[in-house]
């Protein structure tokens, strides 16, 4: 009989392990489970276009209709109710007081948003990791709230600088003294917030909040030094976990995600992780163990875990030049690779200006890349890093494409003298 | 011969497809796609096949 698979997590990376293996002609049953009651849709425009004014609501971020995935990809969907459990011996995953038994399965739970510790229960004070989230996020922008954001990272940013295009009241507030350290390094991270302050965004970095006040719902948020901002809407980006508490007591290594080899397997036969839960040994970086929570590597991975359980003997490894990008006022922001190393450079622009590259060098190997507003180049290092090139390579490399950018932007100039000439 | 289509109503510059298929695309920094090539031969066609699906917005389409 031909193997079933299971997906747990109904998301980008759990949509892509149906899509993959029924594009390579598996014919056997597949089975997807999801907690959430919607039809697998996509995040990154939650907090991007999802959040922009307009009368007419906004199209539902779905990747496919539901009669697609029942009648044509022939997906048994299991919507609304979160998995429970899994027991490897007898091979069965636990919904509600269903056992689903698997062949093969892959586990893409994706990461949940974390909240502020202590943070009461008020109406007006949201995370931002669900369709649900951002669409009580829209209607109170709509209603003009007075916005305050806590976290200035990628997602606070982009909320922020969405409520701030409205021309809502808004301010963020970082208990860093730099934002984004984590994801770009400190340095970086003060230049992309620059972006903020270009746009005259209310950015306030090291302060702590004390409390958010209100009654039944949010009234204002407090500052240690007793600042007092008034506020109907507070979204709090404080980054995400792993949603791995249903597999506690799985037996599963669980650290920071579900620990997995290069090949995304989790150690018991036939089980796979993809996407934010997936902590695996990424190849191109000397087999690090990596987490991402990135759109690209969610989806690549998705495919390649479900190939891989339902055919272990020709398994491949997974290997990746991570790469994100977020979208705030009208910068687009991009990195390729990883944002650990022993020295940074900006090769091309100022970040004064909001136009630059940066290079990450670890020991003597380019090992990152960040972009703001340079879309023309952040691929071509990303193929670079793949290639596992030198730091002296790439500064030459960079040397080049600076050169042949200003010769570019030269004939353009003698263009346009000619033409007014 | 395939042939390599952009919806360019969906396409928003990502620029994924350049890093898969540097021959055929190339973002520039306003976030154009230029289509290079438009025709994949059989040896590029499993990079091609790649880029068409990893293209976030689904901007891209390969008729076989
Ligand atoms: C607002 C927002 C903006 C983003 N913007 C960008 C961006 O600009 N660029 C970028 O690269 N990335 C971005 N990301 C990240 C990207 O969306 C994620 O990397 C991607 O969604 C990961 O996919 P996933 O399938 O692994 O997990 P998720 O999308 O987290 O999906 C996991 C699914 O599993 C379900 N689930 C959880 N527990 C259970 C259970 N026990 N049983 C059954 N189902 C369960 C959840 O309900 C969820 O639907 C953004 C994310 C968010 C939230
Ligand atoms: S990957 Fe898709 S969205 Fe990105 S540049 Fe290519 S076609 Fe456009």
């Amino acid at each position: 009989m031909a193997s079933h698979l299971v997906v747990v997590g109904a998301s980008l990376a759990g949509l892509r392990a149906v899509e993959a293996v029924r594009k390579d002609g598996h014919d056997g049953p597949v089975t997807l489970i999801g907690a959430e009651r919607h039809l697998p849709y996509d995040r990154p425009p939650l907090s991007k276009a999802f959040l922009e004014a307009g009368d007419e609501d906004p199209e539902h971020p779905r990747f496919r209709e539901e009669s697609h995935l029942a009648q044509e990809l022939g997906v048994e969907l299991v919507l609304g109710e979160p998995a429970s459990g899994l027991d490897t011996a007898a091979r069965e995953v636990h919904v509600a007081d269903r056992r689903i038994g698997y062949d093969a399965l892959v586990l893409a739970t994706g990461a949940r948003a974390k909240s502020l510790p202590g943070s009461p229960d008020l109406d007006g004070v949201h995370t931002l990791r669900t369709l649900d989230d951002a669409q009580a996020i829209r209607a109170a922008l709509d209603a003009g709230a007075r916005t305050v954001v806590i976290g200035a990272g990628f997602i606070g940013s982009e909320v922020a600088s969405g409520a701030h295009k409205r021309g809502l009241e808004v301010t963020v507030l970082e208990a860093l003294p730099t934002p984004l350290g984590r994801a770009v390094g400190e340095e970086m991270g003060a230049a992309v917030s620059q972006l903020h302050h270009r746009n005259g965004m209310d950015l306030r970095c090291g302060v702590t909040v004390s409390a958010i006040e209100g009654n039944g719902s949010v009234e204002a948020v407090v500052l240690e030094d007793g600042t007092r901002l008034p506020a109907d809407l507070v979204v709090v980006g404080a980054g995400a976990a792993p949603t791995t508490d249903w597999l506690e007591g799985s037996g599963l290594e669980l650290d920071d995600g579900v620990v997995c080899d290069e090949y995304l397997a989790a150690g018991p036969p036939g089980i796979y992780a993809a996407g934010d839960i997936a902590r695996w040994r990424n190849a191109q970086f000397d087999g690090d163990l990596m987490r991402l929570e990135h759109w690209t590597s969610a989806a690549e991975q998705g495919a390649v875990a479900a190939r891989n359980a339902l055919d272990p003997a020709s398994a491949k490894p997974y290997a990746t030049v991570p790469y994100f990008w977020s979208d705030w006022y009208d910068s687009r922001i991009q990195f390729v690779g990883i944002p650990r190393g022993d020295e940074v450079r900006v090769v091309s622009g100022r970040p004064e200006d909001g136009r630059f590259v940066a290079l990450y060098r670890r020991c003597d190997h380019l090992v990152g890349v960040l972009a703001v507003n340079r879309q023309a180049e952040v691929m071509k290092y990303r193929a670079q890093i793949k290639k596992n090139i030198t730091w002296d390579d790439a500064l030459k490399f960079a040397a080049q494409r600076e050169a042949a950018a200003q010769d570019k932007a030269e004939r353009a100039r003698e263009g346009e003298h000619a033409a007014a000439g | 011969m395939a042939c390599i289509k952009v919806d360019y109503d969906k396409c928003t510059g990502l620029g994924i497809c350049e890093s898969l298929a540097p021959e055929f695309f190339e973002v520039s920094d306003d976030g154009n796609l230029t289509l290079l090539e438009e025709e994949a031969g059989p040896d590029a066609l499993d990079d091609v096949r790649e880029a068409v699906a990893g293209c976030p917005t689904e901007a891209l389409s390969l008729k076989e």
